[in-house]
């Protein structure tokens, strides 16, 4: 990569998203959530607040839970990325979609791309998670709904399925 | 760009008066009000055009508080700043006051609130020359933005299309306000011949939009010995912001609710929404009940400690019975026991034993715990006459292929409407739930349904949805295609043959007013609401004396809401709007300066995360009800009326200190501990302790 | 998002010395960005100063932790979550790795680093005070070479440092000798997670003989700057923990402190539980004593 471009140069950035090399054009400090909204069409990622508070826009980052509006896209030059769409491939997803939806877990939804992912990341570092756990590991995602008890329940059922595969 | 000139109709946003400019042309009152809309293909531009806009203000004295607003030095709105008022009275209440053991006195108040969606403000619009304006949008009513842009763009009925899609969130904070960011796209799209999207960012959401009405509540009670009340007067003003926007029906409510769950053998209740100069409050889960039962509850708590005796036994003493009426001389009909309920609580929260060894405990160390309580009730659907003004009309469909569609303007954005409407035709034409359907809220698909407010949903909606799925199957009876036990697949059979023989297979029903409703717009009297949801709440709080925090370590909440239509729907509703007023008692605080909104961020407005909620425990009693579609009542609302209540009184027992107003922060905790009072009051300061 | 990305420089040299050089070349245009968990919020607001940004993310000398005998060297761009997980980091500095749990969610825990905060030289960093009492030393290096800095000097005044225009933090160190010592953090915000504090504590106590030999007090959040507690701890130093002292203290906190009413909090507030949390500190160290 060029070191220095100039002010007003896009600038070409090559990593995975969801398991497959994505080529995208951009500068250099578009956020990761617009590019991957934007120019990728992954509008399963959220905007909440624009200030990594919410955790709306949660994505992994090489494994790592991220606010993607806080990443600046040069950041994520050679990295995997996965968002909510790749979720489908994942094996946890299965449980935690179940659970979700048998706990009352999701409400308006708009947080619950977030939610899965700060579960997934959770879950895949503690499998058994005590109740505190699940607290601090989704604290960083809100939800207005739920008052996070069914998302609690959920995340700790699926958890419980998981462990008993 | 688009100035007040451009507006091709009228230039407001039509709701109940149409004062509210949908462009200032002469003068703004609030700071946040819109004068000029840009928009550009590359919406990064429009920042640089924004720079280069510079508007000059003359500036006017404003009002920022209801005491200024009172005092009528400055007339903002009207004749006196008055949006609205209304007058309750049940019977005598002059004659009281004598045969009183104890008068009670008391004065409390509630903060504006943030709904916090977490999915911003947003439409696109388009316009074409044939067919009108075509409005997408994250929003609640359709129907609402519907009648806002025919006025607005001065276009017949069939020349304005509204379709809700996928809503994150709303909470009532995209009831009214839709019609104002619907109204700038719809004429931004009308001037450039282009579609145009706005979807706010958090920040413009926070400071621009509508808020939870601030409340200011006057008790003044006559008592007798033994803790019942003789009757009283209750003033209940509502801060409604610059515009009438939806003030006098959360008035409305409010004043309703003032009285709590008890009985009044008199009362004269004095409610008054004004106006200040800041951006109009609007719906917010609750609608005024939450304001003015902060103040009934709390109230109680206080007659008790005048009357000597408990809080559980104040309200024992006072419950509504069936037969009884209620402040607005609505006769109980229903069969609610509010006795049992509250001891079905005490048991559930083990309130006795805790509370006993709380006292004991609380003698040493820095934490201090308390029990507190609250009970009361919600009316589900609109005011009054509200629902017969509405004339609700749902339709259901059927095709070809035997797949139902019931036909809605109701909106889903996670309450579980959708879920609910569906299993509701599903079981009147007894087929599975997946083989029913619900149509994308779209004025051009479903008839108006009334607006998605107000706990309605359910008890109103459902019973018409029960309905026209009943008519679909008459029809198919009627016609001989049909028996009378069927399977699935006869029902899609039969389906098919009607549409061949006769088209279409719809059927419609509207609401009809029970015959036997009497309500009073004028002297506010009669039947307030079809039904009432009834709770008791019991909360569980400590207040650390380390950081004045107070938390909630344990909740409680039963209620009785009729028919549980969906077990996991209704209880995410509660834990959801207990979480909701959770923050509404302890965390939510809008800092105002010069009317607008300075903590207009989720960094420092705060709401509560994962880590600060204690167990939410639901609890639902069913004690007989004839409303609602196979007997639901609304539950949307209600728990948003108990928790603050019930934290405050909580609080009481744990520190002796008697807290009249919310949000109660760590700030107030510490400066009611102090013995000399702080160097300085806050810029609206309007709290305090007795 | 209220920034426009076209405004906007950022180059990842992915090397040390090509940064420095960058840095060297145009003092005070380059921002370095870690993380970007402040400087992010600052740019989607628009109100980021800078237009020249360099990517400091993928330099991996600054993203090590090293342990030598008597210090452990903590690169500038560690994050919470590496120092959260770090066994030696969490056994002997319990309150730099209690910081790095408080601070936003996981996920802002993840990006935020250590360095990142310093730089950031906010009064309401969570991990500051702990640097304080740990006495801890800041390695700054330019292309004209290193120096190590005590972080106590290192913030001046408001939202200033001692780091140069040509500067960057590379690596915290600290020195292991406070293993022996009780430790207490605290911090209070506006709510249990994803909160600015109003105030934080960060102590270290030590008692022989009945009385305390050392004590090290800093907090968060009730000055311009992170603000240890010298008076207080002098105050302290050879005095048994007895009711009479802990009014006093009291005092001598609230005298120490210059806490202001803003957003947040007030003034009075921060003072009050400022001198409740070092209470708090001194009853946690006499139990200790008694418990020993």
């Amino acid at each position: 990569m060029n070191p220095s471009p100039g002010t007003g140069t896009k600038c070409q950035i090559l990593f995975t998203v969801n398991g497959e090399a994505r080529k995208v054009l951009a500068h250099p400090m578009e956020r990761l959530l617009d590019v991957l909204r934007n120019d990728l069409a992954l509008k399963g990622t959220k905007e909440g607040c624009g200030e990594g508070e919410c955790g709306s826009c949660s994505v992994l980052l090489d494994g790592m839970l991220v606010n993607s509006c806080l990443v600046p896209v040069v950041q994520a030059t050679g990295a995997s990325i996965v968002t909510i769409e790749g979720m489908s491939a994942q094996a946890l997803m299965i449980p935690l979609q179940e659970a979700f939806l048998e706990c009352g877990g999701t409400q308006c939804g708009i947080c619950t791309p977030g939610m899965i992912l700060a579960a997934v990341h959770l879950l895949e570092k503690t499998p058994e998670p005590a109740p505190a756990d699940i607290r601090e590991g989704l604290a960083g995602n809100l939800c207005r709904c739920t008052g996070y008890q069914q998302i609690f329940e959920a995340v700790a059922m699926a958890a419980r399925r998981m462990v008993r595969k | 760009m688009v100035t007040a000139k451009d507006i091709p109709g009228k230039n407001c946003i039509s709701l109940i008066l149409d004062d509210q400019p949908c462009l200032a042309a002469e003068t703004v009152n609030h700071p946040e009000e819109p004068i000029l809309l840009l928009a550009h293909a590359d919406c990064r531009m429009l920042r640089k055009a924004v720079d280069a806009v510079s508007i000059e203000y003359e500036p006017l004295p404003p009002v920022h508080t209801m005491e200024e607003s009172e005092r009528q030095s400055t007339i903002i709105w009207g004749t006196d700043n008055a949006f609205k008022s209304y007058l309750v009275e049940k019977g005598d209440v002059e004659a009281v006051w004598k045969d009183a053991a104890h008068i009670v006195e008391g004065e409390y108040f509630t903060g504006a609130q943030e709904q916090l969606y977490i999915e911003n403000n947003g439409v696109i619009a388009a316009f074409d020359p044939e067919d009108g304006v075509t409005v997408w949008g994250s929003l609640q009513c359709p129907y609402y933005v519907h009648k806002a842009l025919m006025a607005l763009c001065g276009l017949p009925e069939d020349k304005i299309r509204v379709v809700q899609m996928e809503t994150g969130g709303a909470f009532g904070g995209k009831e009214e306000y839709p019609s104002m960011i619907a109204g700038h796209a719809a004429l931004l799209s009308i001037k450039s011949q282009r579609p145009v999207k706005i979807v706010y960012d958090r920040m413009e959401d926070m400071v621009a939009t509508t808020k939870r009405h601030p409340s200011r509540t006057r008790h003044r009670t006559a008592v007798s010995k033994d803790g019942q009340i003789l009757g009283g007067e209750i003033e209940f003003t509502i801060d409604g912001g610059a515009y009438a926007t939806l003030s006098s029906v959360v008035l409305s409510r409010g004043t309703i609710h003032a009285g709590g769950p008890y009985y009044w053998p008199s009362v004269r209740i004095r409610a008054k929404a004004v106006a200040t100069n800041t951006p109009p409050h609007g719906a917010f889960r609750g609608f005024g009940a939450p304001q003015s039962l902060f103040a009934m509850e709390r109230h109680m708590d206080h007659i008790a400690q005048v009357a000597g005796i408990s809080p559980v036994e104040v309200r024992r003493r006072n419950f509504l019975k069936p037969g009884q009426t209620t402040t607005t001389e609505q006769t109980i009909r229903e069969d609610i026991d509010l006795d049992h309920l509250l001891g079905r609580a005490l048991e559930l929260s083990d309130y006795a034993a805790k509370k006993a060894r709380f006292a004991e405990e609380n003698r040493s160390g820095m934490r201090k715990k308390g029990m507190g309580i609250a009970a009361f009730l919600h009316g589900a659907g609109f005011t009054g006459s509200g629902e017969r003004y509405l004339n609700s009309l749902v339709g259901v469909e059927a095709g070809a292929d035997g797949g139902v569609r019931v036909l809605v303007s109701s909106a889903e954005f996670g309450q579980g409407t959708n879920t609910v409407l569906c299993q509701i035709a599903a079981e009147a034409l007894a087929l599975p739930y997946e083989g029913v359907m619900i149509a994308r809220p779209d004025t051009t698909v479903v008839p108006n349904s009334g607006p998605t407010v107000a706990s309605r949903t359910a008890m109103i909606v459902g019973t018409l949805v029960q309905s026209a799925a009943q008519g679909i199957k008459q029809t198919l009876m009627k016609t001989g295609l049909l028996g009378d036990n069927y399977t699935p697949e006869q029902f899609r059979a039969s389906c098919g043959q009607f549409i061949r023989t006769h088209g279409a297979l719809k059927s419609y029903a509207r609401y009809e007013a029970p015959g036997d409703v009497y309500w009073d717009d004028e002297k506010y009297r009669g039947e307030a609401y079809a039904a009432f949801a009834w709770a008791v709440y019991v909360a569980e709080v400590s207040v650390d004396l380390t950081t004045y925090a107070v938390t909630v370590d344990d909740f409680v909440a039963l209620q009785e809401v009729g028919k549980v239509l969906h077990p996991v729907l209704a209880e995410g509703q509660i834990t959801g709007g207990v979480a909701q007023a959770i923050g509404f008692a302890l965390y939510e605080k809008v800092v105002w300066q010069n009317g607008r909104m300075i903590n207009n961020q989720m960094t420092n407005y705060i709401m509560p995360t994962s880590a600060d909620l204690p167990p939410i425990r639901v609890f639902f009693e069913q004690l007989g009800n004839v409303h609602g579609a196979h007997g639901a009542k609304g539950i949307g609302e209600l728990p948003m009326d108990g928790p603050a209540p019930a934290i405050v009184n909580g609080v009481e027992d744990a520190i002796g200190v008697r807290f009249r107003s919310i949000p109660l922060l760590p700030e107030d905790v510490f400066e009611a501990l102090q013995p000399e009072p702080p160097r300085q009051q806050g810029p609206s300061s309007t709290r305090g302790t007795t | 998002m209220r920034a426009d990305p076209a405004e906007f420089r950022l180059v990842s040299p992915g090397d040390l010395q090509v940064v420095l050089s960058l840095l060297a070349s145009e003092p005070t245009e380059w921002l370095p960005i870690a993380g970007g968990t402040d400087l992010m919020v600052l740019y989607s607001a628009g109100k980021l100063p800078n237009r020249k940004l360099v990517n400091i993310w993928n330099i991996p000398e600054l993203r090590q932790i090293e342990v030598f005998p008597d210090t452990i060297r903590i690169g500038a761009a560690c994050t919470y979550t590496a120092l959260r997980g770090h066994d030696d980091v969490s056994r002997e500095f319990p309150l730099l790795a209690a910081a790095a749990s408080w601070t936003g969610g996981i996920a802002n825990q993840n990006r935020g680093t250590l360095g990142g905060n310093i730089a950031n030289a906010s009064p309401a960093a969570d991990s500051l005070p702990a640097l304080l009492v740990y006495d801890a030393e800041v390695t700054l290096i330019s292309v004209r070479g290193n120096r190590r800095v005590a972080y106590r000097d290192f913030h001046q005044g408001y939202k200033q440092t001692a780091l140069a225009a040509d500067e960057l933090i590379r690596d915290i160190s600290l020195p292991r000798r406070f293993s022996g010592y009780v430790s207490h953090a605290r911090k209070v915000g506006a709510r249990n997670a994803q909160a600015i504090s109003k105030v934080c504590l960060a102590a270290l106590g030590i008692i022989a003989n009945g009385a305390i030999r050392d004590a090290r007090l800093a907090l968060g959040s009730v000055a311009p700057i992170p603000l240890r507690l010298h008076e207080t701890e002098r105050s302290l130093a050879g005095k048994k923990i007895e009711p009479s002292l802990i009014g006093t203290v009291r005092q001598s906190v609230e005298r120490e402190i210059r806490p202001i009413d803003d957003i947040r909090s007030t003034a009075r507030y921060r003072a009050a539980v400022a001198a409740n949390l070092v209470v708090e500190f001194l009853e946690k160290l006499a139990t200790e004593r008694t418990r020993a």
